[in-house]
């Protein structure tokens, strides 16, 4: 106990999450050698690794793993870039006129409870299989909470700012730009981190049914062909930039709440 | 040129289900260019008073009129200068100031000579593009006035702007506003609770009752302080060993004090 006390957090920290990866690891080898499912099924974890490491060298059904990153991050940023240019300026109009918030509110309040893998076959036949169609997913993922972040961050500005602006002569327009977006920018960033998030999830779901490149349109081919090696590894590539995505916004964030602590 | 016009304004306000007046009837006329003092309790609805000609907010009954015209909203001809300074925090000094003349449409020469006139006017050189939080209690305060003034409005309202600040700010603060409103006379609705304050100040003080607030008792300071040269002392603690200023600040005094007695009777 005493030892433990005195050792550096960080050290502690690292041990522990140490052992975690050990034990977990140390489970997938034990199912694989109890063969919890026929050996095909389940591959062993340095056997993923080794696929993985190939796949970054050699391309799968055209691409290499890299370029098949590269083709799903961008379909990621279209969905996400849309869901900005059209969440926070929605979301500082509803917080702005009371007719715009009753006008969007029914209709958002109920889509979005509808997963946005639902889309897939509306997305498939109205943008296909290039671009529109998984953009159209990832917007369905991360729209939401873009607008309601934008929103809540908006209507709880500081009245006085608000007061201050008008008095000044700002009209919707100044205030929205220059008063409520700035203001609701910690909210608005703490909402883009989930945003990314959802659709990076929401992506792959996309990419297992309507594509032609990127990491999900990879592990369908790879489960296709039970080369679950593949599958896994792709897995990993997801978890792996969806984890950088949020480290990258994290920063961000921290940023941006840094700024608004020294008010 | 502006003047504001109470008729008959009251304001009611509802809370915890219970209508009250907060506001009970105010006939009141502040002239072009007077500088007029509101003092009264906390709760007496001064406050209310100045929201009403900004157009923040609006009379349950009366009218409010600036220059004639029916107050409906705020806007620039009306600024404000507000106890909590309201500062943008994510703007510099500059664009605080600039904001009002950037709403106006002004050209960037224009909205350059202003704010650089009012920067060097209110002590705040060598500050343009410091952010709100950088300055002291003192020099946001200067700030908020300048972002006022800078709007050349025809009437200036101010809800104790120096109420925030510490006592030693709040007398040089106090010296500089009656620098500048005497070098740009404005039409100014003061509020405060600091009856020194309105008295050093103003042209007239108006002392209001508590709730529903109602005016009591208006004081002209201006004849005073002209007949008594108060003007000739630059230092307001020189103003305020003054007997006229002490008399009139006692009477000030007593008249709030009576209320408080009535109140509690």
């Amino acid at each position: 106990m005493i030892a433990a006390q005195t050792s550096k957090p960080w050290l502690q920290t690292l041990r522990l999450s140490l052992t975690g990866i050990v034990l977990f690891l140390g489970c997938w080898y034990l199912a694989v050698f109890l063969e919890v499912t026929p050996r095909r099924f389940l591959p062993a974890p340095h056997e993923v690794l080794f696929r993985f490491v190939q796949l970054i060298q050699e391309p799968f059904v055209g691409f290499t793993l890299g370029q098949h990153l590269l083709s799903s991050f961008r379909r990621f940023l279209n969905g996400f870039l849309l869901a900005i240019a059209i969440g926070i300026p929605l979301g500082l109009l509803m917080a702005l006129s009371r007719g715009v918030q009753l006008l969007v509110t029914p209709i958002f309040e109920s889509i979005r409870f509808v997963a946005p893998i639902a889309w897939v076959p509306f997305a498939a036949l109205w943008f296909g299989t290039g671009i529109g169609g998984p953009t159209l997913v990832i917007f369905m993922g991360a729209f939401p909470p873009v607008l309601i972040n934008t929103y809540r961050g908006a209507i709880y500005v500081d009245r006085k700012y608000i007061e201050a602006a008008k008095m000044l002569g700002a009209g919707p327009i100044r205030l929205m730009t220059q008063v409520l977006f700035p203001a609701s920018l910690p909210s608005i960033v703490a909402g883009l981190r989930i945003s990314a998030g959802l659709g990076w999830q929401s992506l792959v779901g996309a990419e297992l049914i309507v594509a032609s490149s990127g990491v999900g349109y990879m592990m369908v081919k790879g489960q296709a062909s039970i080369q679950t090696q593949i599958v896994m590894a792709g897995m990993i590539a997801i978890g792996l930039v969806g984890l950088l995505i949020d480290i990258l916004l994290r920063r961000m964030e921290r940023r941006f709440n840094r700024y608004q602590e020294v008010h | 040129m502006a003047d504001i016009r109470f008729e008959a304004v009251q304001r009611a306000f509802v809370q915890g289900g219970k209508e009250f007046l907060a506001v009970g009837g105010i006939d009141l006329v502040v002239a072009n260019e007077e500088f007029v003092a509101i003092v009264g309790p906390s709760g007496c609805g001064k406050t209310t008073c100045m929201r009403m000609v900004a157009g923040l907010d609006q009379p349950s009954s009366g009218r409010v009129l600036v220059n004639g015209q029916e107050v409906t909203g705020p806007g620039p001809e009306r600024a404000v200068v507000f106890q909590q300074f309201a500062l943008f925090p994510w703007k510099t000094v500059f664009e605080n100031i600039a904001f009002g003349l950037r709403a106006m449409g002004l050209g960037q020469t224009e909205i350059d000579d202003r704010v650089n006139r009012f920067i060097s006017m209110m002590g705040l050189s060598g500050y343009e593009q410091a952010y709100p939080h950088q300055l002291s209690g003192g020099m946001q305060q200067r700030v908020a006035i300048a972002r006022a003034y800078v709007l050349d409005p025809g009437v200036l309202l101010m809800d104790e702007p120096f109420g925030a600040l510490d006592a030693q700010t709040r007398v040089v603060m106090q010296e500089e506003l009656v620098r500048l409103a005497r070098k740009n006379p404005k039409t100014v609705l003061f509020i405060t609770h600091a009856v020194e304050e309105a008295v050093y100040l103003a042209d007239r003080v108006v002392v209001m009752s508590r709730r529903p607030g109602l005016i009591r008792e208006i004081i002209d300071v201006k004849s005073i302080r002209e007949k008594e040269r108060w003007d000739d002392h630059p230092r307001i603690e020189d103003v305020m060993d003054l007997g006229s200023f002490v008399h009139l600040r006692s009477h000030i005094w007593r008249t709030l004090r009576e209320q408080h007695l009535g109140d509690d009777q």
